[in-house]
């Protein structure tokens, strides 16, 4: 079942940049693309739970702050050492100038 | 009586460590501003080029260089050169690629990170992941497999070290074990299983390379080709040792700021350029995501919070030696950093 739940302003997010917010009790990291798209992923590394929101975004990557593991944030799919798992990532829509997470 | 702590990955201090909630622990970090930190750090294909082909061109031409004067006495002077290059400035570009902080351009980190990792004679796979521990764990005992300077200190391995002469047979041995399939108990412990045939492939593929050296070296009936290859390794090590040194030696264990178990000090501009400006290591270590030619802006953000860096490498050693020496009867002695005020509010990583 879809439930989407507002997650931030449009313009809380840099264009390339990444927000972190609490929904549901969860840590989820919202991404603004270079080509202003929004995405949605779990917000903690999946190889030692370090916050993805102090990392850098390039392209359509975000690199974790601790030892720079990479993932594809518009798949999760992980791209580098160290990261041995992929990333979760949920639906996103913008409506109103308002990101919504379906957090599924 | 001297109390020898246990620095095993897989011994008890670990798993003391580990209870102790000092692996994996939140560390401390100097707030830097969001926009500013985004600033620091990107990634240059163009600095890393260019210091990249001026430390291949200089290999080049001394390598020439050494080639053409040997086996004559002056062809020392340029072997030193391409030794320090091939034997010490190796390990700063496996360390900066292996952070992938090098270059913009993945590929490019990872083709410098394989040919420095052959260099320095360290397993690409293997020495990642002791990496991404010691950035996890710095100098957590029976955690970290990257310490140095135990206690008590072995203070002739150490120096035995600045040519080599323990570490590269060491590293020589690891790769035959690992072209034989077999990983120690240690390695075992921070490698992931999915991670470790690449290893075992790597390790083959370089036997294979010193075998055709050593072919080359006995056809010839020369030691130059050993000389080129392998053999730097050995009479190259000084300046990684001299410098790797300064980075945690002398300081605390078990702590979980960087500023009391790092030492940063300034650098004369071709040790910079041999070291990659790792002489900024507190700053490094607080945020690895900031490549090597952008940690001097760094250290001018962060500086005030940090304990004033050492103003030389002889600084550096005059501080740590005596204390290594004392530590031979005192290992629990160790320089205590004084901290600036907390005016500014630490922040966690």
């Amino acid at each position: 079942m879809t439930t989407w739940t507002d997650a931030c302003a449009a313009d809380d997010v840099e264009a390339e940049d990444l927000i972190a917010v609490v929904l549901d009790g969860r840590e989820i990291a919202v991404y603004r693309s270079p080509d202003d798209r929004f995405y949605a992923t779990d917000g903690l590394c999946t190889h030692e739970e370090v916050p993805l929101s102090g990392g850098l975004v390039m392209g359509h990557v975000i690199e974790c702050p601790k030892h720079n593991g990479r993932f594809d944030y518009r798949t999760g799919e992980g791209r580098s050492a160290p990261i041995c798992d992929d990333l979760r990532v949920y639906p996103v829509q913008v409506v109103d100038g308002r990101v919504f997470v379906d957090l599924g | 009586m001297t109390t020898t702590r246990d620095y095993s990955l897989v011994g008890p201090e670990g798993r003391r460590a580990v209870e102790a909630g000092l692996s994996r622990a939140v560390w401390y970090q100097t707030p830097v501003p969001r926009k500013r930190l985004k600033e620091l750090m990107q990634r240059s294909d163009r600095r890393a080029l260019l210091d990249t082909a001026l430390w291949l061109g200089l290999l080049l031409v001394s390598g020439a260089a050494g080639a053409w004067l040997w086996p004559s006495w002056w062809c020392v002077v340029p072997f030193f050169v391409y030794g320090t290059l091939y034997g010490s400035a190796s390990d700063a570009r496996w360390h900066e690629c292996g952070h992938g902080t090098a270059f913009r351009t993945p590929w490019m980190n990872t083709v410098v990170y394989h040919l420095a990792c052959f260099m320095i004679v360290r397993s690409p796979t293997a020495w990642r992941w002791s990496h991404v521990r010691h950035h996890t764990d710095t100098i957590i005992v029976g955690r970290d497999p990257e310490i140095l300077a135990v206690r008590p200190p072995p203070l002739g391995a150490i120096a035995l070290d600045f040519f080599g002469l323990l570490a590269a047979p060491r590293s020589l041995l690891a790769m035959v074990r690992h072209a034989a399939g077999r990983l120690s108990a240690e390695e075992a412990s921070y490698i992931p299983e999915t991670e470790q045939f690449r290893v075992f492939r790597t390790a083959r593929v370089w036997v294979a390379i010193y075998a055709a050296v050593v072919a080359s070296a006995i056809a010839s009936r020369s030691w130059l080709p050993l000389v080129l290859v392998g053999l730097p390794r050995w009479y190259g090590a000084w300046h990684h040792v001299l410098t790797g040194l300064t980075q945690h030696s002398g300081l605390a264990e078990d702590v979980t700021d960087h500023r009391l178990n790092t030492r940063s000090v300034r650098m004369n501009p071709i040790s910079r350029f041999v070291y990659l400006d790792m002489n900024f290591h507190v700053e490094h270590h607080m945020y690895p995501m900031v490549p090597y030619h952008r940690l001097a802006e760094l250290h001018a953000e962060i500086g005030h919070d940090l304990p004033p860096m050492s103003p030389s490498i002889l600084a550096a050693y005059r501080e740590f030696v005596p204390v290594l020496l004392r530590q031979r009867h005192d290992p629990a002695l160790h320089v205590v950093r004084t901290l600036p005020l907390a005016d500014t509010g630490g922040m966690s990583s």
